[in-house]
């Protein structure tokens, strides 16, 4: 149970910073481009500004991520064991083709201003991007096995799954339509996050800083193209979801009956147990519509797939937590659709020169939250309506632990994480919020710029 | 020659491109505050890592996914094993590489002072404890019959493991200086260059006889001979620093370091985790291997990427091969 919510607090946290690591940098890296094809120090100046909190964003990412590396033979050697012939590659691969990328690039791109031509400095940011998004497919088909494991065979005398075709994995259905999923919702958080920021300054100085006028427009915009994809992926991904893992749809509506067509419900205000509900908002066939894209589909709801597991899987609970699983599923879409909304307003706000009025600072603030608790949510979900099981069908997650941890050694580097992710949070937030009051650096031209290490925001030391 | 000797060997490499990287930026960072007397020069001590030290971390990323890829048996015991040693080697880990990228954030002289400590003392953990496992895994910890550690932390903190760890950290350090007097000038480079010696003594009668007793454990004529190539190498390496030929005396610790690593990784072969509670419960590079099949896709792609990693990489030390100067002018007292 400690090793569940050590996994839970250590990848929610570590992957607050991964979006926005994948978005900042392709938005980072197509900054720097305007800046090489038009010359204009106003893409300098933002191609700074946002590389600086990007890098801030990136420094948590990193560290968090070796966590990640290690805690799976830390807290769950008995899942390693079982899977690691299978599981154990995509680490490798992820080291090997995307780590690298990253972490060599991105110190050719914090050093090189000025030491590497321009062509070729451009070039490193855009590298390190796609570093981060091959990390993402990787690590997204390792999660995708998790979740409908494909391209092996359980080999009862070794005790273990084997790999039987590499390319199925690779190649899981669940992972092609996870990745575009996790990329949108990445450019659609880097997107809020710009806009949230460059509208907070624009306000600020009454819209005197122009730059962040471009910065702002552009990052909206963003989030709107972004979020359009992110919904309409999450909606195949919901379909396939059905297919696969029938269990997580149910629990995602609480649907404890079978139902055809099924409603969905956009708020309940019940208990979730299966019992009357109190209060709840509904919307005929949705539903249906959103499970198997027929407004008249049925879905398989909670008591039917329960006993239906039981017949394959032998006695035992096989349903996750429905009300976690019902509402981190509506916030991770009204977060989502939120941010949507805050993108609209100030784009259409900010038409013909103008600027939004007094209450855009506090949304301002608040936009890039939204989609970052969104993608929180949207992990907690899927991981959550997974449950009981760590590889569907395949492994319990309480047998994956390791046996040989005592509860006070799992205790102690639970709580010593917490605190220190705690800590880490608040200093990165501090240095955020000092560099978005510091507002855009001045900058002519990156001749020199890390050869006087004081100079505006000089991103190496 | 079997696919399970193959990323034996693999791994072996991944840990000498670990140790021999991130080894010189760890010795950086534990002699940040002692060679760096003020803010420039702390300041240009820690840009001859700056490009790199964080491509040298993700040696160890690659090495860990590698072991639960071709030997999950192996990564399953020894992770879960050596748990809170690798707690407070994350721990050290995250400290330090938020430490190196933030210290610049702010300009006030206390926000430094406490990164600089989290860097010192988060290299320090890091290059100590990475010893104290290695020679664990070499001298045996007590496993089971069902491939589970049995001792817990104080079992590592043996003198034999103790010893291990004062090797690792003595030899990074001696990198570490070996690395300054190649990368800096002026004052710095002198500091450095005048350590290298007696550092370098104490280091060597340290490690000498670290890898005397590890052969002992368990060895044979051939880990024993390259050992003694480790020990030839740190010795030349020590005469160039002398004679000011710092290429060759950076050469000469890198060599030192990957050779203890080949003669503690053949000592080891073919076990990879060898059992003190019984031979027979030992783990080795054939019971706790993947399938033929997950090692061949492996290898595939282990021969195409890493000769391309090798390549940028170098290329990046080729890009900031210069000297980093002591700016005075810009800073702030």
């Amino acid at each position: 149970m400690l090793a569940r919510w050590q996994f839970g607090i250590t990848t929610v946290y570590h992957f607050l910073f991964v979006p926005l690591t994948i978005g900042l940098s392709f938005s980072v890296a197509g900054l720097q481009t305007a800046w090489y094809r038009t010359g204009d120090d106003k893409y300098l100046r933002l191609t700074r500004f946002f590389g600086e909190l990007f890098l801030i964003n990136f420094a948590l990412g990193v560290v968090t991520g070796i966590v990640q590396e290690f805690q799976f033979g830390m807290n769950w050697s008995s899942y390693s064991r079982f899977v690691g012939d299978i599981f154990g590659a995509p680490l490798a691969i992820e080291g090997l083709l995307a780590f690298f990328l990253e972490s060599t690039f991105l110190g050719l791109w914090i050093f090189g201003w000025g030491r590497l031509s321009r062509g070729v400095h451009l070039a490193t940011i855009w590298i390190a991007a796609i570093g981060t998004a091959i990390s993402a497919y990787i690590i997204l088909a390792a999660n995708a096995w998790m979740q409908h494991p494909v391209g092996y065979v359980v080999n009862d005398s070794a005790g273990r799954a084997e790999l039987k075709d590499f390319f199925a994995v690779v190649l899981n259905s669940t992972a092609l339509i996870t990745f575009p999923h996790t990329i949108a919702a990445a450019f659609m958080t880097a997107g809020a996050f710009i806009t949230g920021i460059a509208m907070y300054r624009l306000l600020r100085t009454h819209g005197e800083d122009l730059p962040f006028r471009t910065a702002a427009k552009a990052g909206a915009s963003m989030v709107l193209v972004a979020g359009l994809l992110v919904a309409i992926t999450g909606d195949i991904q919901g379909k396939i979801m059905t297919e696969q893992q029938p269990m997580k749809m149910a629990a995602a509506e609480a649907l404890w009956q079978t139902e055809q067509p099924a409603s969905f419900s956009i708020f309940t205000i019940g208990s979730l147990d299966g019992s009357k509900d109190v209060f709840s908002i509904r919307i005929p066939d949705l539903l249906s519509f959103l499970a198997t894209g027929d407004l008249n589909g049925k879905v398989v709801g909670i008591n039917d797939l329960q006993a239906q597991y039981q017949q394959s899987y032998g006695a035992g609970d096989y349903t996750p937590n429905a009300p976690v699983t019902y509402w981190t599923f509506r916030w991770m879409i009204g977060a989502g659709a939120l941010a949507a909304l805050a993108a609209l307003w100030f784009l259409w706000a900010m038409r013909g020169g103008r600027l939004p009025g007094r209450g855009a600072v506090a949304t301002a603030i608040l936009l890039p939250f939204l989609p970052l608790a969104a993608n929180s949510l949207a992990w907690m979900f899927t991981e959550i309506g997974r449950q009981p099981w760590i590889v569907f069908g395949l492994m319990g997650t309480a047998t994956a632990v390791s046996p040989g941890t005592s509860t006070l050694e799992v205790l102690i580097t639970m709580v010593g994480f917490t605190l220190l992710y705690g800590v880490l949070a608040i200093v990165m937030l501090g240095l955020v919020v000092r560099r978005v009051r510091a507002g855009l650096p001045e900058a002519t031209g990156d001749q020199g710029l890390e050869h006087d290490a004081d100079a505006p925001l000089a991103l190496g030391y | 020659m079997e696919l399970t000797t193959v990323w034996f060997a693999l791994i072996a490499i991944l840990w000498i491109g670990y140790f021999v990287l991130e080894g010189f930026d760890f010795g950086v960072g534990i002699l940040l505050t002692i060679l760096g007397r003020d803010e420039p020069e702390r300041r240009a001590i820690l840009r001859t890592i700056g490009p790199v030290w964080d491509g040298n971390e993700v040696w160890v990323l690659v090495a860990g996914g590698a072991t639960f890829a071709a030997f999950p048996e192996w990564y399953a015991t020894l992770f879960s094993g050596f748990y809170l040693a690798l707690f407070l080697i994350l721990v050290a880990l995250i400290v330090r590489g938020v430490a190196i990228e933030y210290r610049n954030k702010r300009g006030d002289a206390a926000w430094r002072r406490r990164w600089d400590i989290a860097i010192s003392i988060g290299s320090f953990l890091p290059a100590l404890l990475w010893g104290v496992a290695f020679a664990n895994i070499v001298g045996g910890v007590p496993i089971d019959a069902d491939k589970q550690f049995t001792g817990n932390l104080l079992t590592l903190l043996n003198p034999f493991g103790l010893l291990g760890g004062a090797t690792t950290l003595l030899l990074f350090v001696t990198h570490g200086l070996i690395f300054l007097t190649l990368k800096t000038e002026d004052e710095i480079r002198e500091r450095a260059t005048a350590l290298v010696l007696p550092v370098g003594l104490v280091t060597a009668v340290v490690a000498v006889a670290f890898l005397v007793w590890a052969n002992a454990i368990r060895g044979d004529a051939i880990s024993f001979a390259v050992a003694v190539a480790a020990a030839l190498a740190f010795v030349g390496a020590l005469v160039a620093s002398r004679l000011r030929r710092e290429g060759w005396a950076f050469i000469g610790s890198a060599a030192t370091i990957g050779l203890a690593v080949v003669s503690l990784f053949w000592a080891l072969f073919p076990d990879v985790m060898p059992s003190s509670t019984d031979a027979a419960y030992s783990l080795t590079t054939t019971n706790a291997s993947s399938t033929e099949y997950t090692l061949t896709i492996m290898t595939v792609v282990a021969i195409i990427f890493v000769p391309i990693v090798l390549g940028y990489q170098a290329w990046t030390y080729w890009v900031f091969r210069k000297r980093v100067t002591v700016s005075r002018a810009s800073v702030e007292p």
